[in-house]
C-alpha cells in the first residue's frame, strides 16, 4: 500500500473535440502484473491495445484474451480476471487499476488515459489471495458475512403476509447499505485490514486447511463492508431480533475496534455507501452492548 | 440411511428461492452449483419491479386474473395458461415474503410498498427497490441460503461449471458431472434431482444486456443429453439500452415507468444538443403512433418502432451508429433521484453524460429468453397447479427439472416488463414441495445406492474430452473471434425483424462456425484456473441453441410476439369508409383465426442424431382465457375487435345451443 492515498474522483474537465481527437491515441499499452498460481511470482507483462470508441478495461482485457500475445510479439495465455454484469452492480471485476481499486467495467479507457497517457496499469487486489492473474479470493467476505448473521430470519417461507409498514426515510436508509455488492473495495483500501494466505501443510487434509483458514478469518479484521451489513440488519425490524448476536460479533477479536479510523473505505466505494457513518453508529451501539452485558452479569 | 440430495444448476433468483424452499422442508440435502458466486448471478441486474396485483390496483378494479390476462395477452397466447394463471394468483404473496426477508421496497409516505406502472398493463402493477429491484431480491434470497449454508443443510459450489446430467439406463436423471473452475476438478455429483437453474443465453448474440455466464451452456449440455427446448425463436429485444463495447446496458423500463418519452428530432440528424430542440421539432413517435399506451406499450412492439424510425425511415439521431433518444430531463430532479438513481447513474458512469439534464441515446439490444428448456405441470380441473406435484417444472428426463428464464413456460412469445422476476422467485418456490414429493419414491432407489459405475463412467467421459480438448493442436481458429462472429450472425438474422432468406443464410453460417469451433485452438493449456478452457466449451455448447433458435423461427411462418417475419404480417385496415372496413375486419379475423389453427402452438426442439434440431409442434392449452387478436396499436384495430367480438358471441350461442 505504502503511499497510496484515496481521493474522492474529479470531474474531468470537457475538452473540445480537436483537443480531444489529437489526445486520442491510435494505440495503448497495458500492463498487467501476472500470476500463474498461488505461491508462483508475480511478473509484469505488456500489451498492446488498439484503441476504440466507448472502450472500459473489460473490453480492453476482452482485446488482450483475443490476442494472446504480448507487445513483444510472445505468445501467452489469455490474462485470467473475473467479472459478470459489467455494469458495476455484480461487484466481480474489482481490481487495482492505475493503482487506485475500482471495478474494471466503470473504468472508461478515456479517463484512465487521462489520468495517464498512452498507458494502462492492472493489478490484482492486494488483500486477497491471487487465484490467478487478476483473479482473487474473496471467499473471505462470504464468511464474514455468515459471522454477522447477514440476514433477516423469519419464521417460515409460507405466505404470513406482508412485512412491517416502513417510512420512506427508513427505506432510503436502508437501501444505501442493501446496495453494497461485496466488491471489497473497502477492503483494499483499509489499512486495517490484512492479507490471509495460507499454504498447504504437508499432510493436511481439505478439511484441515478449510477448518484452520475458516478460524483465521473468524479471528481477523471483518472490514468496513461487514459494518455496514450490521448496521443495514440491526435497523431492520424484523432483522434487530439477532442484533444482540450480531454485536457480540462487531466487539470479538477482529471486530470493530480495529478500525482505526483512516476512513479510506468511504472514498473508494463504488456504491458511495457511508461506510463510516455506518463505523461510527454501530461503534456506539457496540459499547453500549458491552456495557449491558457487564451490568446484566 | 443417507439423505436424498438435490443438486441446483444456477443460483439466482429461481435457484436460490428452490434452495431455500428445500432446504426449509428438511429433507434433503442441497448443493447450489454455480460460475460465479451467487450473489454475483445476473439476477442483479434487474432494475424495474416486479408485478403483482395489490391493494391499490384491487381498487381500480385489478385482480389475479386481469394480471393473468396481460400476461397471456402480452406473450400472444403461446403459453400453457394453468401455470401462468397460478403463478399471478401467487404473485402479491412471493412480493409478501420478499418483503418479510427485508427487500427495500421503496415506500409510500405512509409507509405501503410503492407501484409504479410498467409496459403491457394499464395498472400500476410493479413493486420496486430503487432501480435495483433484481439486485435486491437477489441479496435478500441469497442471505436466506447463507443462512441454511451456515447451518449445515446447503452446500454451495461456486466457480463450477456443469458439464452435463448423468442420465442412467432407464432414462431417469441421477446427479450431474462438474468442474471446478479454479483446480480444474472433474468430480461427479450423484442428486436424486437436478434443477437446471441457469438463466437466459444472451451470450449468442454476442453482446446483450445479459450478463457474461449467461452462456446458455448449463442448458444446451442438458438439451445435448435429450432434454426437449420449446420455443427456442423467441427471444425478447430490449427496446432501450446504452451501446456499449463489451455490452448492451440495459435501460430499464422504469424510466418510461416514470414517465420518460422517447424521440428523435424531426430534422434527420439534427446537430443541436437534444435540450436545444424545440417541442414542434421533436417525433414523440411511440406517442404519436399508440395514443393507450405511449411509451409503454409492450417491448416488442416499442423495439420494433426504434428499429424502423432508425433502420427504415433513417431519423436515427446519430449517421454511423442508430439510437433515439430517451428523455427524462423533463421530470423532476427529486423523483429521478428517488426512484432511478441507479439506473441514471449507469449511463452517467459510463456515457459520461448526466440524463437529468440531457436526453439518454438508447438503442434496443437482445435482452431475455422466452424460450428455454420444455417443462410439465399438473393442473387442477380448475386451471389451478397441482402444488407438490412432482410434474411441476420437471423436463422430459425424470429427476431433471428447469426454473426461471432456462424454461419455456410462463412468457409465451412476448415477456411483460417485471414479470421475469415473480416467475423465477414462483417457480423456485413451487419446484420444492414438488421435487421432495417425487423423492419419496423414486424408481431404483437414491443416487447414492446406485452403482459407482456410473458416476466414474460419467466423469471419465468427461474428463477425456477436457483432455482432448487441451491436447487440441495449434493454427485452429480463435474462438474469441468465432464468438464475434456468431454474435453478429444471430443478431443480424434473428433478432427484431425476419426474413426466411437472411435466417436461411444464418443457418448456413452458424453449421460453418460450428465446424470451425470443433477444431478452434486453445491459448492456454494449463490446469489451473484455465478460463480459456471453460470459454471454448462453452462456445461449442452455444451452437446447438443457435440452431434451435434460426431453425424455429424460419420454420414459424407469422408474426407473434417478439417473432416478426414482416412477409407474413396480417396487413393493418387501410379502408377508412365503414363498410369496406367491415370487410377487411372480416377478412383480417379470418386470416387470424387460420393463422391460430396453423401456429398456435410451442416449437418443441430435440436434438437429432446429426445435431440437426428436429421440430415438433405442441398444442396450447388455452382454456382459460381464450386467445384473442393482439391489437396494440395496429391500424382499424376498434373494427376488427368489433368483428372478433361479435364472432365469439355467435360462437358462444352456438355452444349453449349444442348443449
Amino acid at each position: 500500500m505504502g503511499a497510496t492515498t484515496y481521493e474522492t474522483s474529479m470531474p474531468q474537465q470537457e475538452k473540445s473535440p480537436a483537443v480531444k481527437a489529437a489526445l486520442t491515441p491510435r494505440a495503448f499499452e497495458v500492463r498487467v502484473l501476472r500470476q500463474e498460481r498461488p505461491g508462483r511470482p508475480s511478473y509484469w507483462e505488456r500489451h498492446r491495445v488498439t484503441y476504440e470508441r466507448d472502450m472500459n478495461v473489460i473490453s480492453v482485457l476482452q482485446r488482450i484474451a483475443e490476442q494472446a500475445t504480448t507487445i513483444e510479439g510472445r505468445k501467452v495465455a489469455p490474462v485470467v480476471w473475473e467479472c459478470n454484469c459489467l455494469e458495476e452492480v455484480c461487484g466481480a471485476c474489482t481490481m487495482v487499476i492505475n493503482g487506485r481499486v475500482r471495478q474494471a467495467c466503470t473504468a472508461l479507457v478515456d479517463r484512465l488515459l487521462q489520468e495517464k497517457p498512452r498507458e494502462i496499469e492492472l493489478q490484482p487486489m492486494r488483500k486477497f489471495p491471487v487465484v490467478r492473474d487478476l483473479c482473487v479470493d474473496r471467499s473471505r467476505m462470504f464468511e464474514t458475512l455468515k459471522r454477522i448473521k447477514a440476514w433477516v430470519p423469519i419464521d417460515s417461507y409460507l405466505d404470513l403476509g406482508s412485512g412491517p409498514r416502513q417510512s420512506p426515510e427508513v427505506q432510503e436508509l436502508a437501501y444505501l447499505f442493501s446496495k453494497c455488492m461485496t466488491c471489497g473495495c473497502c477492503l483494499e483500501a483499509c489499512p486495517q485490514f490484512l492479507k490471509i494466505e495460507l499454504q498447504r501443510m504437508p499432510g493436511e487434509s481439505d478439511e484441515q486447511l478449510h477448518a484452520r483458514r475458516h478460524d483465521q478469518y473468524t479471528r481477523s479484521f471483518l472490514g468496513a463492508f461487514a459494518i455496514g451489513q450490521v448496521e443495514l440488519f440491526n435497523s431492520n425490524p424484523i432483522g434487530k431480533t439477532d442484533a444482540a448476536e450480531r454485536l457480540d460479533a462487531l466487539v470479538a477479536e477482529g471486530g470493530i475496534q480495529v478500525c482505526g479510523n483512516a476512513q479510506n473505505c468511504v472514498k473508494v466505494c463504488p456504491k458511495e455507501i457511508p461506510l463510516t457513518t455506518a463505523i461510527g453508529r454501530q461503534g456506539r451501539a457496540a459499547t453500549w452492548h458491552v456495557l449491558r452485558k457487564w451490568f446484566d452479569r | 440411511m443417507p439423505r436424498p440430495r438435490v443438486m441446483i444448476i444456477g443460483g439466482g433468483l429461481a435457484g436460490l428461492a428452490a434452495a431455500m424452499k428445500l432446504a426449509e422442508l428438511e429433507e434433503v440435502d442441497v448443493g447450489v452449483m454455480s460460475l460465479t458466486p451467487v450473489r454475483r448471478s445476473h439476477s442483479v441486474c434487474a432494475q424495474g419491479g416486479i408485478n403483482s396485483v395489490n391493494e391499490l390496483t384491487r381498487q381500480l378494479g385489478d385482480n389475479e386474473w386481469k394480471h393473468f390476462d396481460d400476461t397471456v395477452y402480452g406473450g400472444d397466447f403461446l403459453q400453457h395458461q394453468p401455470p401462468v394463471n397460478e403463478m399471478c394468483i401467487w404473485a402479491p404473496k412471493v412480493i409478501d415474503l420478499m418483503d418479510r426477508l427485508g427487500v427495500t421496497f421503496n415506500r409510500t409516505p405512509e409507509g405501503f410498498r410503492d407501484h409504479r406502472r410498467f409496459g403491457g398493463t394499464l395498472f400500476k402493477r410493479t413493486a420496486f427497490a430503487g432501480a435495483t429491484t433484481g439486485q435486491q431480491l437477489l441479496y435478500a434470497l441469497d442471505e436466506q441460503v447463507r443462512r441454511w449454508e451456515a447451518a449445515g443443510t446447503v452446500t454451495k459450489y461456486e466457480f463450477w461449471d456443469f458439464l452435463g446430467p448423468i442420465i442412467d439406463a432407464a432414462g431417469r436423471c441421477r446427479g450431474c458431472v462438474a468442474q471446478d473452475m479454479v483446480s480444474m476438478e472433474i468430480r461427479a455429483f450423484p442428486a436424486d434431482a437436478v434443477i437446471i437453474a441457469s438463466g437466459g443465453c444472451g451470450a449468442i448474440f454476442g453482446r446483450s444486456t445479459n450478463s457474461v455466464a449467461c452462456n446458455g451452456s448449463a442448458v444446451s449440455r442438458a438439451y445435448q443429453a435429450g432434454a426437449l427446448y420449446g420455443n427456442g425463436e423467441f427471444i425478447q429485444v430490449h427496446p432501450t439500452a446504452i451501446p456499449g463495447a463489451d455490452k448492451l446496458r440495459l435501460m430499464s423500463e422504469s424510466a418510461r415507468g416514470e414517465g420518460g418519452r422517447v424521440w428523435v428530432p424531426r430534422t434527420p440528424q439534427d446537430p443541436r444538443r437534444p435540450e436545444q430542440i424545440p417541442e414542434s421539432e421533436r417525433y414523440y413517435f411511440l406517442e404519436d403512433r399508440y395514443p393507450k399506451y405511449g411509451n409503454l406499450v409492450p417491448r416488442d412492439i416499442a423495439t420494433r418502432e426504434i428499429f424502423k424510425v432508425c433502420v427504415q425511415e433513417g431519423l436515427s439521431v446519430e449517421k454511423d451508429r442508430p439510437c433515439v433518444y430517451l428523455d427524462v430531463s423533463h421530470l423532476p430532479r427529486e423523483l429521478l433521484d428517488r426512484k432511478l438513481a441507479g439506473i441514471l447513474e449507469i449511463y452517467e458512469k459510463f456515457q459520461g453524460v448526466d440524463p437529468r439534464t440531457t436526453a439518454m441515446k438508447i438503442f434496443p439490444a437482445v435482452h431475455y429468453t422466452m424460450g428455454g428448456l420444455w417443462a410439465d405441470y399438473e393442473a387442477t380441473a380448475e386451471g389451478r397447479l397441482v402444488i407438490g406435484s412432482p410434474r411441476n417444472q420437471q423436463t422430459n428426463i425424470p429427476g431433471l427439472y428447469a426454473i426461471g428464464e432456462c424454461e419455456y413456460q410462463y412468457h409465451g412469445a412476448n415477456r411483460l416488463g417485471a414479470n421475469s422476476l415473480v416467475a423465477c422467485i414462483f417457480a423456485g418456490l413451487i419446484v420444492a414441495p414438488g421435487v421432495t414429493s417425487a423423492l419419496q419414491s423414486i424408481p431404483g432407489g437414491l443416487a447414492a445406492a446406485q452403482p459407482s459405475s456410473l458416476f466414474d463412467g460419467a466423469c471419465r467421459q468427461h474428463t477425456e474430452q477436457y483432455k482432448e480438448l487441451l491436447a487440441r493442436p495449434q493454427g485452429g481458429a480463435n474462438p474469441y473471434t468465432l464468438h464475434q462472429e456468431l454474435g453478429r450472425s444471430m443478431t443480424e438474422a434473428a433478432t427484431v425483424v425476419r426474413h426466411n432468406a437472411d435466417l436461411a443464410a444464418a443457418y448456413e453460417k452458424v453449421c460453418d462456425l460450428e465446424r470451425q469451433a470443433q477444431s478452434c485452438s486453445l491459448f492456454d493449456c494449463g490446469d489451473w484456473s484455465n478460463q480459456n478452457v471453460v470459454f471454448a466449451r462453452a462456445l461449442a455448447d452455444m451452437f446447438p441453441l443457435a440452431r434451435l433458435i434460426v431453425k424455429g423461427a424460419l420454420e414459424r411462418d407469422e408474426c407473434r410476439g417478439a417473432h416478426f417475419k414482416p412477409e407474413f404480417a396480417i396487413p393493418d385496415i387501410d379502408s377508412a369508409e365503414p363498410e369496406s372496413a367491415g370487410r377487411q375486419a372480416e377478412q383480417w379475423c379470418d386470416r387470424w383465426e387460420e393463422n391460430n389453427r396453423r401456429w398456435l402452438k410451442s416449437t418443441i426442439a430435440r436434438l437429432g442424431p446429426d445435431g440437426e434440431p428436429q421440430l415438433t409442434y405442441e398444442d396450447v392449452d388455452a382454456t382459460l382465457i381464450p386467445p384473442r387478436p393482439r391489437l396494440y396499436g395496429v391500424t382499424g384495430g376498434q373494427v376488427i375487435e368489433e368483428v372478433w367480438r361479435t364472432r365469439q358471441r355467435k360462437q358462444e350461442l352456438h355452444k349453449d345451443q349444442l348443449i
